[in-house]
């Protein structure tokens, strides 16, 4: 049976088994690639999307449990890539690899819109689910820091 | 640009787009007089084998064979290349080529298109120069031509050729709307190379082109691929490595709506359904036996003790890796001998992107067409092409970001799956392993024992050095015994980082084979990753013994390596080396030169005695690569090595019971958070040496700092990798 929803703003309907993760949904039907799978048990932060603007593990996410709500991939943070933090994000040039940044964007942007004015402290206590393997973590914490003094 | 992938950028397309363009200028990369024309195949001028195209617009696209998986190096090397021809780096975008390893090889790695060992700008350093040195005289001797004046009149300006004798001058879009091809491309001597003091481009800070896409979702890595009319795989692999399929029970596998087939594999079975979450539910409802195997039964905490063991009887000589003076002698002769055992466990490589490739197999079996993210591109095109017995050029391999590489991905381990399934399938099957088939079939980084000792004189001088290291070889384990007989039994993977610079004049490094079945793989760093762990924490204990500051001892026996010095000096300055430090905190010290890369670091480390947590406060380093190329990319690859470095030192470890991996996923092997990451203050001291490796330089020298700041915190010497809470715990005994 269809489920249905919105992504990205744009309704969306999946004909999906309930219990299929969000992650698996987001990624293979609606081919929004940006989220990525790290690990499929919520321990990593790759799969990291919005849910009516908190941030949630995707692939911890029954697609059944969005029915009629909001989901924000990376892909849908910003009109032109232009989010203050994806622009700290390029100013301090922090990806590695890359893999994890989408979640780490979109862990960062559900702290922002909730916190104006996060200290260092908030700010790794946020992140500290999310894993960057290459090590970006010094700069992930700089760009967040940056992106909040420019009014995210 | 989103992707690396030449496909991805039609060159018709891209010359289409560049309105106006009647050429575009392509050079072989051997540059031995050879026809151009030669290298067009159909589409001529833009003839595959490209390093470069040039638009009538100016814009300029150059093949860059480095698959990018963070370490800046595909930047660095366009950097490069932009920098000799001369190009406007504005205008500038890259592609990785196609595999054409007699062109885009690289020399070091006998012209295979590979991506490890931290070779790639090392390694390409005089041949892309060279090649872009030919592009631009090309240019230049059109100019010429055209304008009726002689070569020796031109000069270049970025991406434009001026006469300035007559104030005229032509951008290089300009030209390549005129130029022809010559039949042979100039022959460029290495002297005629633009010298450091005229760089434009190189030592500049410049943003990485591969970042945008990073931070948007639209960077491609290989799990994203979406192909027409494509099916999922899933496998269940064998829980101890080598073991095969005995019997496979599918039965409930294959009622799960949306499963397709099952297909048995060489070390695994396939399920193949039509999405991806039927395909791991009908792989959960798999039954399968396995055959026996040569790991069956092992178990890494008694293996890890029998190493150890078998480093310490000196009548088991192993294979010699180096043999300097006569250290048997030097023992023999010494005033005193100091010996330890060092070990480090197996490391899985955590790479955040898990394995996964999609292929498709043509119906008669010939040829074959795969996406996928991976070091070691044209040793997957040769290897696909050996299995459907078939030749190189029949398989078309597109490459993709790399969501995490350090060495994981460089072997060709996707394929035995891969290919097998889309033959069956006939249709483009895209095979995802979940997280814990990841760690469970983890190629790790080896599981090594240790013995070292020193001989000392009577003044305490280090008369004699003798480092044994006992574990399975990673270049058999990937290119079988033929592989290890053609490096003389040395395996220079697991043995990497046992020399030093110390100037001991009887030395002894010995490697020590084991045989137990294990998957075993480069992982960053290789061998470096212990080997500087114990010469580093050895050589403190030696100063030690003397009463003597341990950096001023190893300045000392560095004397004829001003590089070192340098780098040693810088860190110790910076640091405040010497100086009192806060409370419970002590700092520690390693050196070390790694991948040509001199490096000196120090460490601010503090631990709990109650939980046996260590706390990396700080970590100064200083480094000396050469010639830098990026310098932001250099900080971000030594802060990406500490971090790296003090996850390996403190948290991992894979254990193998009834040679079966434990471990399952991060919440059993857990890696570095943000919490728990030290302030990092970097010096960065070129030289004018050529460039040398950064993406694993500085990840050795973290755990001898935080080795040799224990030891004087607690008066104790850890010797056992990683600096386990339980371990610190039992050591210091609270």
């Amino acid at each position: 049976m269809a489920i249905t929803f919105t992504v990205n703003n744009k309704p969306a309907s999946v004909d999906a088994a309930p219990d299929t993760p969000l992650l698996w949904v987001v990624r293979e039907h609606l081919k929004l690639t940006g989220t990525k799978f790290g690990c499929g048990a919520g321990m990593c932060g790759a799969c990291t999307v919005h849910l009516d603007g908190r941030a949630v593990r995707s692939c911890q996410t029954p697609v059944a449990s969005v029915a009629g709500r909001s989901v924000t991939t990376i892909e849908g943070l910003s009109a032109n890539n232009d989010h203050p933090l994806q622009r700290a994000w390029v100013d301090l040039q922090v990806p590695q690899c890359g893999y994890c940044q989408s979640g780490q964007i979109m862990q960062a942007a559900a702290l922002l819109a909730a916190n104006k004015n996060p200290s260092r402290d908030d700010i790794v206590r946020h992140m500290d689910g999310n894993i960057c393997r290459c090590g970006t973590y010094p700069r992930i914490l700089r760009a967040v820091e940056r992106a909040a003094k420019q009014g995210a | 640009m989103n992707m690396i992938d030449a496909t991805m950028l039609s060159r018709r397309g891209f010359l289409e787009r560049s309105a106006g363009l009647t050429f575009a200028l392509s050079l072989p990369a051997a540059l031995i007089a050879r026809p151009a024309a030669a290298l067009a195949e159909g589409e001529a001028p833009a003839s595959i084998g490209a390093w470069v195209t040039i638009a009538a617009d100016g814009a300029i696209v150059l093949a860059i064979p480095v698959a990018e998986m963070g370490q800046g190096s595909s930047t660095g090397l366009a950097m490069v290349f932009a920098e000799e021809m001369d190009a406007d780096w504005s205008r500038v975008s890259i592609v990785y080529p196609p595999i054409k390893p007699e062109i885009f090889g690289n020399p070091i790695f006998g012209n295979m298109m590979v991506t490890y060992g931290s070779g790639s700008t090392r390694g390409y350093w005089d041949k892309v120069r060279l090649q872009a040195a030919a592009v631009r005289m090309v240019l230049m001797q059109a100019v010429a031509d055209r304008l009726q004046v002689p070569l020796s009149e031109l000069r270049t300006e970025p991406s434009m050729v001026v006469h300035a004798a007559t104030s005229r001058s032509l951008s290089y879009g300009e030209i390549a709307s005129f130029a022809q091809v010559p039949a042979t491309t100039p022959t460029i001597d290495k002297s005629a190379l633009k010298k450091l003091a005229d760089y434009r481009i190189l030592g500049r800070n410049t943003p990485r082109l591969d970042i945008p896409a990073k931070t948007n979702g639209a960077a491609q890595y290989a799990i994203d691929v979406q192909v027409p009319n494509m099916v999922y795989a899933s496998v269940l692999r064998t829980p101890v490595e080598g073991g095969k399929p005995d019997h496979v029970d599918d039965m409930a596998a294959l009622a799960v709506p949306g499963v397709l087939k099952v297909v048995p594999l060489r070390n695994s079975v396939g399920v193949v359904a039509e999405t991806i979450e039927a395909a791991f539910a009908g792989r959960d409802k798999l039954k399968v036996t396995w055959s026996n195997a040569l790991a069956d039964g092992f178990n890494s905490a008694a293996g890890l003790k029998e190493f150890v063991a078998r480093a310490s009887k000196l009548d088991d000589k192993g294979v010699s890796y180096v043999a300097k003076g006569n250290a048997d002698d030097a023992f023999a002769k010494a005033a005193k001998v100091m010996t330890a055992q060092y070990s480090s466990e197996y490391l899985y490589h955590a790479q955040m992107e898990p394995m996964n490739a999609t292929a498709t197999v043509s119906p008669g079996g010939d040829s074959a067409e795969i996406w996928i993210g991976t070091q070691g591109a044209s040793i997957n095109t040769s290897v696909a092409a050996a299995m459907l017995k078939t030749t190189p050029d029949k398989i078309k391999l597109h490459q993709f970001y790399l969501g995490g590489g350090y060495g994981r991905r460089s072997p060709a381990d996707m394929l035995p799956e891969v290919l097998p399934l889309a033959k069956a399938m006939q249709r483009p099957v895209k095979l995802i392993w979940t997280r814990e088939q990841d760690v469970r079939s983890a190629q790790m980084r080896p599981m090594t024992g240790h013995q070292i000792e020193a001989a000392l004189d009577a003044d305490g001088k280090i008369t004699g050095w003798r480092h044994r290291v006992v574990g399975e070889s990673v270049i058999a384990y990937r290119g079988g015994e033929k592989a290890l007989a053609g490096a003389k039994g040395v395996d220079g993977i697991l043995l990497e980082g046992s020399k030093h610079e110390y100037g001991i004049p009887n030395q002894l490094i010995a490697y020590l084979r084991e045989q137990r079945g294990i998957a075993v793989a480069a992982w960053r760093g290789i061998g470096a990753g212990y080997n500087k762990f114990i010469i580093e924490s050895f050589i403190d204990e030696i100063a030690a013994s003397q009463n003597k500051d341990p950096v001023a001892f190893r300045l000392d026996l560095l004397k004829d390596e001003p590089r070192a010095q340098a780098v040693i000096k810088a860190v110790a300055d910076k640091s405040g080396w010497g100086k009192p430090v806060a409370d419970g905190h002590a700092l520690g010290f390693s050196y070390a030169k790694v991948v040509e890369t001199y490096v000196a670091a120090v460490g601010e480390i503090s631990f709990d005695a109650k939980t046996g947590i260590v706390r990396a406060h700080k970590f100064w380093l200083a480094l000396d690569p050469g010639i830098v190329l990026n310098p932001d990319s250099v900080l971000a690859q030594t802060e990406g090595n500490v971090i790296f470095g003090l996850s390996q030192t403190l948290k991992e470890q894979v254990s193998i019971s009834g040679g079966e991996v434990q471990q399952n996923n991060f919440y059993d092997y857990p890696v570095l958070r943000m919490s728990e990451m030290p302030e990092i203050d970097i010096q960065i001291l070129p030289t004018d040496n050529p460039p040398k490796g950064m993406g694993e330089a500085s990840l050795p020298l973290v755990a001898p700092c935080v080795g040799n700041a224990l030891f004087k915190l607690t008066g104790k010497r850890f010797r056992a990798l990683p600096l386990s809470p339980e371990r610190i715990k039992a050591a210091t005994g609270v």
